[in-house]
This record gives C-alpha cells, sequence and structure tokens, in this order.
C-alpha cells in the first residue's frame, strides 16, 4: 500500500492543473440546463481544449486519439478538472464513459478508427438506446426487431430514457435480431447515426423541468450490418463490457464533486445532529474515493476484486443522503431551485438509484456474482 | 499510489489466517483469554510487528485476521505498549477495565499525559455477566497514584489505536458476511435456501458492500499512518474508525436477522461478533464521536 504519487504522477497533475488555470476563465458561464443546442456547444468545446491539449482518453490507445496513460493518470485527470470545477462531461458523458471503451474493447478496427478520435475530440456526440417501454430492469426482454435486408439492418420499435438522443450524432443500440432464441442470445450491440431516416425523437420532462431524456421511436431505419459491434445475437455479452463501465468509473467526477458540495454546505450546518450527519457524508464519500483508488489499483494489476461492483450502488445512496441532509438544513431556502445547486442536485440525484440499472438491480447482481448466492428468474 | 495489498501482504495475511484458523477456532475462543494465547500470539510476531520492520498497514492486514476470528483479550492495547507485557489502554475518563485479573499494565491516555496505574494496589470490583462474555469487566473506583510515562504522545496512540481497532472491526464485518452467506445458503424453507429470497439477497448485499467501503477506509487509514507527510491523517483515522464499527455493529444485527432463531441463540457465534463490535465501538472513540470530528475537517 502506498499512498504517495510516483514523481510522474505528481509531474502531470502539475501540468495539467496548469493548463486548467489558463484555460477555465474561458468556460465559466455555462449555459442553462435547457439550453441544449448551447449545452451541446458548450461541453463540446471543452471536450474539443481537453483533446487538443492531449488529456482526451487518457487511458484509451494512442493510435485512435489516446495517450496510453496509466489509469492513474486518467484518475488523476477527474480529479483535478473536478477540483478545478472545470465543465462536466455533459452531452460527452455516453461517447467519452461508456460507449467509447466498449468500442476500444470491442470493435473493428475501422470502427475504432472511425469513431473514437471524434468522440475524444468532441466531434460527435452519443446516446444510448438500451431501455425500452417494457425493458428496463429486464433489459433483455427488449423488443425492437432488427431484420437482415441485405448487407443491412431495418429497424422497427421503440427506446426510452435516451439521455441527451436530441442532440447526438450516433447512438449505442440494442436491437432483436434473433426472435427465436432465448432472450439473452437474440441481442445485438449496433452503432445508430441518429440523422438516419425513420428515426423520430421526442424529449420527455423531467422532475427537473427541463428534458434530460427523450423517447427515441424507430420505422424501417436502415441500418448497414457493418455497424454491429461483435458477433450478431452476442450482443448481451458486449452489453456488459458496456454496463461495466457506466456503473464503474463514470461516477469518479461526482464523487469529488460530491466533496466539494459538502465543505460547500459546512458553514451552514450549525445543530449537532445535522452536524453528525455532515461528518456521515463525508466520511462515506472519502470511503468512496479509497475505494475508487483501491479499484484502480487492481485495474493495474488485473486482480480485480468486488470493490468495483459496490460503488455505484454504495455512491447512489450515500448521495441522496447527503441530498436530505441538504434540504433540512437549508429549510425554506430550499424552496427554490433558482440559484440553489445543492437543491437542484438534491432532485438530480433522485435518478442515481434508478439509471445504469436500479440499487434493487445492483443489489441482485452483488449477491449473485459477488457473494453466489441462487439466482432470481430472468 | 497503490491501495491495495502488495504480494508481501498478501503473505502475511496467509501466514496469520492459516496460523489463526488452525489454533483459533469457535472452542479456543470461547474459552476466552489467557497467557497462554498472549504468548502463542506473542510468539508469532503479533505483538512485535513494528519493531521487526514491519509497517502500520501490515499491523491492519493483522488485526483485520484477528477480528475474522473474534481473538479475545487487550490486543490492541499490547501492541500499542510494545507487546511485552499484557496490557490495557483506555481514555483516563473511564472506570471500567477489561480483562483486569489478566493484565499485567494498565495505562491511561489523558488529553497530554500518559499514566501508569499501579496494578498491585488497585482495587477493582469484577461486574457480573459482562455484555461480551469473551470481555471480561471490573470498575474501578479510583485509579490511586499514577506513575507519568515520558516520551510517549498520546495523540499518536490514540490515532494507532483507532486504526488498529478499526481493522479488527473490519474483519468481524467480513467473517460475519461469510457466515451470513453460507448459512442462507444451507437454510432450506418453502422448499428453497433462504438466500433465494430478495429480502435476505439484498440485506446480504449491503452487508457485503459495508464491508469493502470499510475495508477501503481502514486500509486508507492504515498507509496514512506509514506516510506521516501526506496531508489528511486524522480525518482519515476517523473515516475509518467510524465507518469500521459502524459496519460491524450494522452486520451483526442483520447476521442475526439472517440467522433466524438460530442466531438468537448462545451456540452460533454470531452474537459473539456482535456484541465485540459493541465492546470495541467504545474503545478510541464511538463512531458518533469519529463522525463530529469528520465533520470538524470539512
Ligand atoms: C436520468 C435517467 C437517465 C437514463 N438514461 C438512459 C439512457 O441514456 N439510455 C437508456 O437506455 N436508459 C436510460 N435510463 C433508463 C434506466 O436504465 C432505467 O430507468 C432503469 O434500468 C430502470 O428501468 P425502468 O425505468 O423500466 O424501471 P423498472 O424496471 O420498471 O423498475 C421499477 C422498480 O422495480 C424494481 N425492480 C424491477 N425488477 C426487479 C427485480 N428483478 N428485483 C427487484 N426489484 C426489481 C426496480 O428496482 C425499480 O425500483 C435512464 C434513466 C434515468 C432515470
Amino acid at each position: 500500500m502506498e499512498l504517495r504519487y510516483s514523481d510522474s504522477d505528481e509531474a502531470f497533475r502539475a501540468r495539467l492543473s496548469e493548463w486548467l488555470k489558463s484555460e477555465l476563465p474561458q468556460f465559466a458561464n455555462a449555459p442553462h440546463r435547457d439550453d441544449w443546442e448551447h449545452r451541446r456547444r458548450f461541453d463540446t468545446d471543452w471536450q474539443k481544449r481537453v483533446f487538443d491539449a492531449g488529456y482526451a482518453g487518457l487511458n484509451w490507445p494512442k493510435q485512435y486519439g489516446g495517450a496510453d496513460a496509466s489509469p492513474t493518470e486518467q484518475l488523476i485527470f477527474f480529479e483535478e478538472t473536478t477540483k478545478a470545477k472545470a465543465p462536466y462531461v455533459g452531452v460527452n458523458f455516453v461517447g467519452t464513459l461508456h460507449a467509447g471503451p466498449t468500442l476500444v474493447e470491442e470493435g473493428t478496427a475501422e470502427q475504432k478508427a472511425e469513431h473514437l478520435p471524434r468522440i475524444l475530440s468532441g466531434e460527435e456526440v452519443w446516446c444510448q438506446g438500451f431501455s425500452e417501454p417494457n425493458a428496463g430492469s429486464d433489459l433483455a426482454g427488449l423488443a425492437t426487431r432488427a431484420e437482415r435486408d441485405g448487407d443491412h439492418y431495418v429497424l422497427n420499435g421503440q427506446k426510452t430514457w435516451c439521455s441527451f438522443g436530441h442532440v447526438a450524432d450516433v447512438g449505442e443500440f440494442l436491437v432483436r435480431t434473433d426472435q427465436n432464441a432465448p432472450k439473452h442470445r437474440g441481442i445485438s450491440w449496433l452503432i445508430l447515426p441518429m440523422d438516419l431516416p425513420g428515426i423520430e425523437i421526442r424529449p420527455i420532462k423531467t422532475v427537473l423541468g427541463s428534458s434530460e431524456f427523450c423517447e427515441v421511436f424507430l420505422t424501417d431505419v436502415r441500418v448497414p450490418i457493418s455497424n454491429r459491434v461483435g458477433e450478431e445475437n452476442d450482443g448481451w455479452r458486449v452489453t456488459n463490457v458496456t454496463l461495466k463501465y457506466e456503473r464503474g468509473t463514470a461516477f469518479v467526477g461526482e464523487l469529488i464533486d460530491s466533496l466539494r458540495l459538502c465543505a460547500d454546505l459546512a458553514n451552514t450546518v450549525k445543530d449537532p445532529v445535522d452536524r453528525r450527519e455532515l461528518g456521515r457524508s463525508l466520511a462515506d464519500f472519502d470511503a468512496l474515493w479509497s475505494l475508487t483508488k483501491r479499484n484502480v489499483s487492481q485495474s493495474v494489476t488485473g486482480q480485480v476484486g468486488p470493490g468495483s461492483m459496490m460503488v455505484k450502488l454504495a455512491y447512489s445512496e450515500a448521495r441522496q443522503r447527503f441530498g436530505e441532509l441538504c434540504l433540512r438544513v437549508l429549510g425554506r431556502d430550499a424552496l427554490s431551485l433558482a440559484d440553489n445547486e445543492l437543491i437542484e442536485e438534491r432532485l438530480r440525484t433522485q435518478a442515481l438509484t434508478i439509471a445504469a440499472g436500479a440499487s434493487q438491480i445492483q443489489r441482485n447482481i452483488i449477491s449473485e456474482r459477488v457473494l453466489g448466492l441462487p439466482r432470481e428468474p430472468r | 499510489m497503490f491501495l491495495d495489498l502488495s504480494d508481501d501482504q498478501v503473505a502475511l495475511q496467509q501466514g496469520i489466517r492459516a496460523l489463526l484458523s488452525g489454533r483459533f477456532g469457535s472452542e479456543r475462543i470461547r474459552a476466552g483469554f489467557d497467557r497462554e494465547m498472549f504468548d502463542e500470539l506473542a510468539d508469532a510476531g503479533v505483538f512485535s510487528l513494528i519493531a521487526d520492520g514491519f509497517s502500520w498497514a501490515d499491523a491492519v492486514i493483522v488485526f483485520e485476521q484477528l477480528g475474522e476470528f473474534c481473538v479475545p483479550g487487550p490486543l490492541v492495547g499490547s501492541f500499542l505498549a510494545g507487546g511485552e507485557r499484557i496490557t490495557g489502554v483506555y481514555a483516563e475518563s473511564t472506570r471500567t477495565i477489561e480483562h483486569i485479573a489478566d493484565l499485567e499494565a494498565l495505562i491511561l491516555l489523558d488529553e497530554e499525559k500518559v499514566l501508569a496505574v499501579d496494578l498491585a494496589n488497585l482495587v477493582a470490583e469484577s461486574l457480573d455477566w459482562p455484555l461480551d462474555p469473551l470481555t471480561p469487566v471490573a470498575r474501578v473506583a479510583d485509579f490511586g497514584e499514577t506513575t507519568l510515562l515520558a516520551g510517549i504522545d498520546p495523540v499518536e496512540w490514540r490515532q494507532r489505536g483507532a486504526v488498529l481497532t478499526a481493522a479488527y472491526c473490519l474483519g468481524l464485518s467480513s467473517r460475519l458476511c461469510e457466515m451470513s452467506v453460507a448459512y442462507a445458503k444451507e437454510r432450506l424453507q418453502f422448499d428453497r435456501p433462504i438466500g433465494s429470497f430478495q429480502a435476505i439477497k439484498h440485506l446480504l448485499a449491503d452487508m457485503a458492500m459495508r464491508t469493502e467501503v470499510a475495508r477501503a477506509a481502514v486500509y486508507n487509514a492504515g498507509a496514512h499512518l506509514d506516510a506521516s507527510d501526506v496531508a489528511g491523517l486524522t480525518r482519515s483515522i476517523s473515516v475509518a474508525k467510524a465507518l469500521a464499527c459502524e459496519a460491524a455493529i450494522r452486520c451483526g444485527k442483520d447476521a442475526t436477522q439472517v440467522h433466524g432463531g438460530m442466531g438468537y441463540t448462545w451456540e452460533v457465534d454470531v452474537h459473539l461478533y456482535l456484541k465485540r463490535a459493541w465492546v470495541l465501538d467504545t474503545h478510541f472513540g464511538s463512531h458518533e464521536h469519529h463522525f463530529d470530528h469528520v465533520a470538524e475537517t470539512a
């Protein structure tokens, strides 16, 4: 065990924070949460800067625009950018944090060459079309059909809760390519250009009052078969690669930001019961940061332990608990969201125990895959 | 930065585990702490790790295993005092002393000083029916004349004591999870293992999650003791002690629930683990005390 970072890691951190100091003043004014045209531009402009400076996709292969750096440098990047209040990944979430990493592992050379550099440079925004009205937790029950017609698939069906669907160029979509196989064995993972004819996107208003996700209707959409990632009907395995990233490293930035929010609230918290609760939130986030470092250490040696499966569940619960404290401490000041980041966060984090696999599903997964208990019906 | 066990630490962990599982099974533990047990642990090097060139992180790994086996006795106190004598180490404000019949030294920590109690002339009334049957307790009205022990920093002792106690509690949680998962796989009701019922699976998943989070915090605190130049020592210790003690108590309660009526019996080890967790929560600051301290660092 060693807490200190290597000299080269520290040099990297110092370079990065110098660079952030010079860049961030130009990104001080984030657009309104529901102004999607500006949000896309703002988030992708930032991504482009990160890319040009050589900090995008640090642990992705150099060949595709990454830096072949260690996971530790990637961790330092998340830590320093969040501490410096750099823009959040925003609309680049799907591309940089789970679709891209899935392509790195599973894509063909052509697919990687076409998409990875564009994801990193902010030229290509991705969305995720996994969930359907009747396939949420039971994702493998999805019904969107893909039928072969020559060298194309023809897609028909409906997706929902598609975050960034209305601003995305490309989507990672799950479709059923075999109607007769058992449900986990008839799925394929496709790269779907979102401007193809037959795609209709309808934004959905969320509890925040803005449109964070969309319904996507697919009517006779023709997609080249070469857009498939992995073998036909082997999409469930590829999906698990995507979910590993979505539920694993994707939360690091948020976690660091949670520590900042705790510190921001600290001066307002006077009541001893609330102080203790603040201490607990800080302890939870500190421990999750240690767990994240432990998971990264294990990913370096290849000895992956159960911790990586616990982070999402533990973080969601800790963050919501902190949100309750914010409401209580702010009292009647919590009744307006205007200029009130803590309360906006309280609402937003309601989604943490639902999105990317509800907490009940995470508990099923931990009890089955880590503890070896009998499996749920599936 | 590396927050996992090194190869040497894995070997250390396996070594101590092999020793404990060979000689410190449930029956032996239930016979209680005695001089022979102390000597055996001392011979294995448990109390002299630091003098033998091991790190505090290594000590954490050893104490985690002692917790896994619920080994009784004033282990942390003896470790702090150098391991030559069976030693109790307490906050000066306490009047309840554990294992007094076995103690060869009793040391009190106040804010600034470290004081040795004159054990030979100490009047103590042993209390019936201790909460933890393997931790006998006695009440002391007055410690009498004490001797100042120069050259020891009480703050340092409290910090180290908190981390080792947290490590021990982590071991308690870890074993409670293991016992409960095993029971849930084997106990049948409604013609199926109770571990197939979601209410039980989710309880177990939460136990495992809390234990893994506590583990990361405890290892982090151990590593901090070895790296005094890295900022954040006192907070890391409080995070570890608070989360590890709380996890052990909650795992103890959940393990009782998973075991049903068996969990309420003397025969099943669960109660010994839970009771030890309650005892250790009173050592070197309770989880509430440490949460409060974490808030002070914000
Ligand atoms: C903010 C947000 C963004 C999202 N973004 C996307 C996106 O970009 N792309 C995408 O594809 N999806 C997205 N989702 C969808 C998300 O993945 C699903 O909402 C989630 O998987 C749950 O599915 P569901 O909503 O159909 O709920 P359901 O599956 O209907 O679940 C309802 C409740 O039943 C419980 N439940 C269901 N099955 C079980 C079981 N076996 N055991 C115990 N309890 C069970 C669940 O835990 C939950 O509490 C997003 C969701 C949110 C909230």
